[in-house]
């Protein structure tokens, strides 16, 4: 029978309809405005209405999600900030856009170069949050954020200041990867002081 | 893994002048460009390679020479034929062309006249193709300079130890390569109507008076800015009536010289640059590049990145083919209800690439030698969730909603055709060649990564229009269900990246060329090196670009409303089409 194919789609369009109501009925003021509504509607198992309300529900961010890039610091005792990066250049080199623009620090009284960066740029408007000066920085200095709300009316040229943020900042968006790196850390520095106290 | 070995065939023997090519990590002949002709009908005739997959150029600046460079294939499988015209490299560099040979290489030849400046004899319409009318140069030359050209290659001295920033804007955009035509003067110039050449290839009539009246084809340009055009592409039509008498696809608004800047770039570095050719499956963008270059390297990829590898991509391959039919939906009509549905199931998929390799889109997953980092016990979970549970139900459900659909089918049966010999001519690959029942899957023909440990099968329809376009690519998803079920029930464990991670890495004098079956067509990486740390050429055969080029077959006796189907059928995506 002709239309018969038509109506065969429209019977899928409709149970999705009643579909909307019997989602919302069954997650009755869950569905909405909570991790877990935001967590169902993201699924395997999502029926019914899709949309996250975006900016009033976000989806969360998986640990590995990756946008602009942010120095990492080391708390010191008194509340100074150590910076890890060493100036090493690396993430400059593997950088695709080149974006990253980085000036060496130099002593003062010897004028040898010193392993902390003077001045660090990243031109955010040009770098492709592809990950690669995170992966491939051997001091774990530099890793990828989480903040993607990053929208302005005009350049967004990152400096030294802008870019850093707390090691427990790290810890919090990416606790997988901290704790691996924390372990490697710790077994190389351990590496470290048994070769010392043999060679002593 | 295995590797397509080159036809063993001693071609010199048989053809007078063809000479092996012994430059060493390199493969294949070379043909004496008098030659030419007469020996690419013999490749197509008497060898059979009737599938010209890729024709591209070098230009090989100490040895002052062009090399035009062309792979073809048989669709009956098997091994490719390599074949190389060098010809000296000054104005004019003329070399036959293969065009009525191999149609399919009409706009490959017209993309290498743009950026190399290498005159085709015997072409049918050889004008630019991505740069436009009135651009002087010829970009792809290694003596062509770009705008804000600072060094010959990445990585850039003025970025570290000293890099004080310095905002692109403020600086001259040329610096000081600026260049004219001989007597252009920008002081005194006005313009010329630029499409005039377009145009004039597309009168081919004679207005003609019936009963009286003067009749006249009228032209109509759709696109750039047309909503059916999926981007920034144009077409010019020819019309009599509503009927299409020619048609010509104008492109290039997105050309950015995707292959210069891969020139300039290390190889590594060209690795996320591939997810934005075709960004809706930048995991198989990434697999045809890696594949290349891991061909040179010679480094083997472990089993669970193998297998993570096709996880990956045929996970694309379902979006992509999802997305296909809400968007063709669009194109007719049905406004965003089946798109949205198609979006819903896609979302899922990018949640998993998000969780695994950082991004929804720009995935960047695959280094040589493996990926870049482990799925995840919960990914692992939701991507059994989909393929097990969720995706066969889905992708039911969209048959239901579209395939009977009676308007639906009157606007695709036996509109579009294209025979199954013009296919093969036409260089048209993916789906679209297996809908003209020629059984063509690479994954099958010239098997790379571990396609070969899989039970599936070629789906193959027979008509050729659009509705087979489109069945096709439903079966196309429950093979690649099935492939995704066989292989996640045999994962294996282990580590998924041979060697230690390396961002420089030291890649062997050669050439490769690396082609995988993405979900558009074949997508094949033909990159050289010289030994340094960035590629000497790095081409990249997108199937989008050259699957238009049988656009105006399809569309020539139909009306231009069907234009719109023909074009959303062929599956283009404009960061590929436009490189
Ligand atoms: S961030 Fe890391 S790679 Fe970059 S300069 Fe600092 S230490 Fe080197
Ligand atoms: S994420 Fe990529 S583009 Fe951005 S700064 Fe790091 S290396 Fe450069």
């Amino acid at each position: 029978m002709y239309g018969q194919g038509l109506l065969k789609g429209l019977s899928v369009t409709l149970k999705r309809y009643i579909n909307t109501y019997v989602d919302d009925f069954k997650w009755w003021g869950k569905r909405y405005f909570n991790a877990e509504g935001i967590a169902h509607r993201s699924s395997k198992d999502a029926n019914g209405i899709f949309t996250v309300q975006y900016p009033e529900e976000k989806l969360p961010t998986p640990e590995e999600f990756r946008y602009v890039p942010f120095l990492v610091y080391d708390e010191g005792a008194n509340g100074e900030k150590n910076i890890r990066c060493t100036s090493c250049g690396i993430c400059a080199k593997a950088c695709p856009p080149q974006c990253i623009w980085i000036v060496r620090s130099s002593d003062p009284v010897t004028g040898r170069p010193v392993p902390q960066p003077a001045e660090f740029y990243i031109d955010a408007d040009i770098c492709m949050n592809c990950g690669f000066c995170a992966e491939y920085c051997p001091f774990d200095a530099i890793k990828m954020d989480h903040d993607y709300e990053l929208a302005s009316y005009g350049r967004n040229v990152f400096d030294k200041e802008r870019l850093m943020k707390p090691a427990s900042y790290y810890a919090q968006i990416r606790p997988l990867n901290n704790a691996r790196e924390e372990t490697a850390r710790a077994e190389k520095a351990a590496a470290k002081a048994a070769k010392a106290a043999v060679t002593n | 893994m295995t590797t397509p070995a080159v036809e063993t065939l001693d071609l010199a023997a048989k053809f007078a002048g063809v000479t092996a090519d012994t430059r060493p990590g390199y493969a294949g002949w070379i043909v004496p460009a008098e030659a030419l002709t007469q020996f690419a009908s013999f490749v197509r005739d008497e060898l059979g390679y009737d599938l010209l997959s890729s024709l591209t150029a070098v230009d090989y600046l100490e040895q002052n020479q062009f090399e035009v460079v062309y792979h073809a294939y048989k669709t009956a499988g098997g091994p490719g034929l390599v074949f190389k015209v060098q010809i000296p490299r000054q104005d004019p560099a003329k070399v036959a062309s293969v065009t009525p040979i191999w149609p399919g290489a009409e706009y490959q030849e017209r993309e290498a006249y743009d950026l190399y400046g290498i005159i085709f004899e015997n072409h049918p319409d050889l004008r630019r193709i991505l740069m436009w009318e009135g651009f002087e140069g010829y970009p792809m030359r290694k003596d062509w300079k770009e705008a804000f050209y600072e060094e010959e290659a990445k990585p850039l001295k003025s970025r570290w130890p000293e890099g004080r920033h310095t905002l692109a804007e403020t600086r001259v955009p040329f610096g000081d390569n600026v260049s004219f035509k001989p007597g252009f003067d920008p002081e005194k110039w006005t313009p010329t109507d630029p499409e005039e050449l377009l145009y004039a290839t597309l009168r081919k009539y004679t207005s003609e008076t019936k009963d009286g009246i003067t009749t006249d084809h009228v032209l109509v340009n759709m696109g750039p800015q047309h909503p059916s055009t999926h981007g920034v592409f144009r077409a010019v039509a020819m019309l009599d009536g509503e009927i299409v008498v020619s048609l010509k696809p104008v492109m290039g608004y997105l050309h950015r010289n995707h292959e210069k800047i891969g020139e300039r770039n290390t190889f590594l570095q060209n690795m996320p640059y591939t997810d934005r050719l075709d960004y809706f499956n930048s995991m198989y963008n990434n697999w045809g590049y890696s594949l290349a270059v891991e061909k040179l390297l010679g480094v083997a990829v472990p089993e669970r990145a193998e297998y993570l590898r096709v996880i990956m991509g045929e996970l694309s391959r379902i979006q992509n083919h999802l997305i296909l039919f809400g968007m063709l939906w669009n194109d007719l009509g049905a406004y965003f209800t089946p798109a949205l549905y198609a979006f819903e199931e896609r979302e899922l998929i990018l949640d998993i690439f998000e969780a695994v390799s950082g991004t929804r889109m720009m995935c960047n997953y695959h280094r040589f030698g493996g990926v870049s980092r482990d799925v995840d016990a919960a990914s692992l979970e939701k991507i059994k969730g989909l393929v097990f549970e969720r995706l066969p139900r889905r992708v039911e459900e969209m048959n239901r909603l579209l395939s009977e659909n009676e308007i639906f089918v009157s606007r695709m049966k036996g509109i579009g055709y294209l025979s199954p010999e013009d296919s093969i001519a036409y260089s048209v690959t993916g789906p679209n060649l297996r809908a003209a029942g020629i059984p063509y899957d690479i994954r099958r023909a010239d098997p790379y990564g571990i396609y070969d440990r899989f039970e599936f099968d070629i789906p193959v329809r027979h008509n050729s229009d659009l509705l087979d376009r489109y069945l096709i690519r439903m079966d196309e998803i429950q093979q690649s269900l099935r492939i995704l079920r066989q292989a996640l029930q045999q994962l294996p464990e282990g580590p998924v990246l041979t060697g230690k991670p390396q961002y420089q890495v030291k890649v062997p004098a050669g050439e490769a060329y690396g082609r995988v079956e993405a979900p558009k067509g074949e997508l094949g990486y033909y990159v050289v090196s010289n030994g340094k740390g960035n590629p000497y050429r790095y081409h990249i055969r997108t199937p989008s670009f050259i699957n238009i080029t049988s656009l105006e077959k399809m569309c020539v006796g139909g009306k231009i409303a069907d234009f719109v189907t023909i074009l959303g059928m062929v599956d283009i995506v404009l960061g590929e089409l436009d490189r």
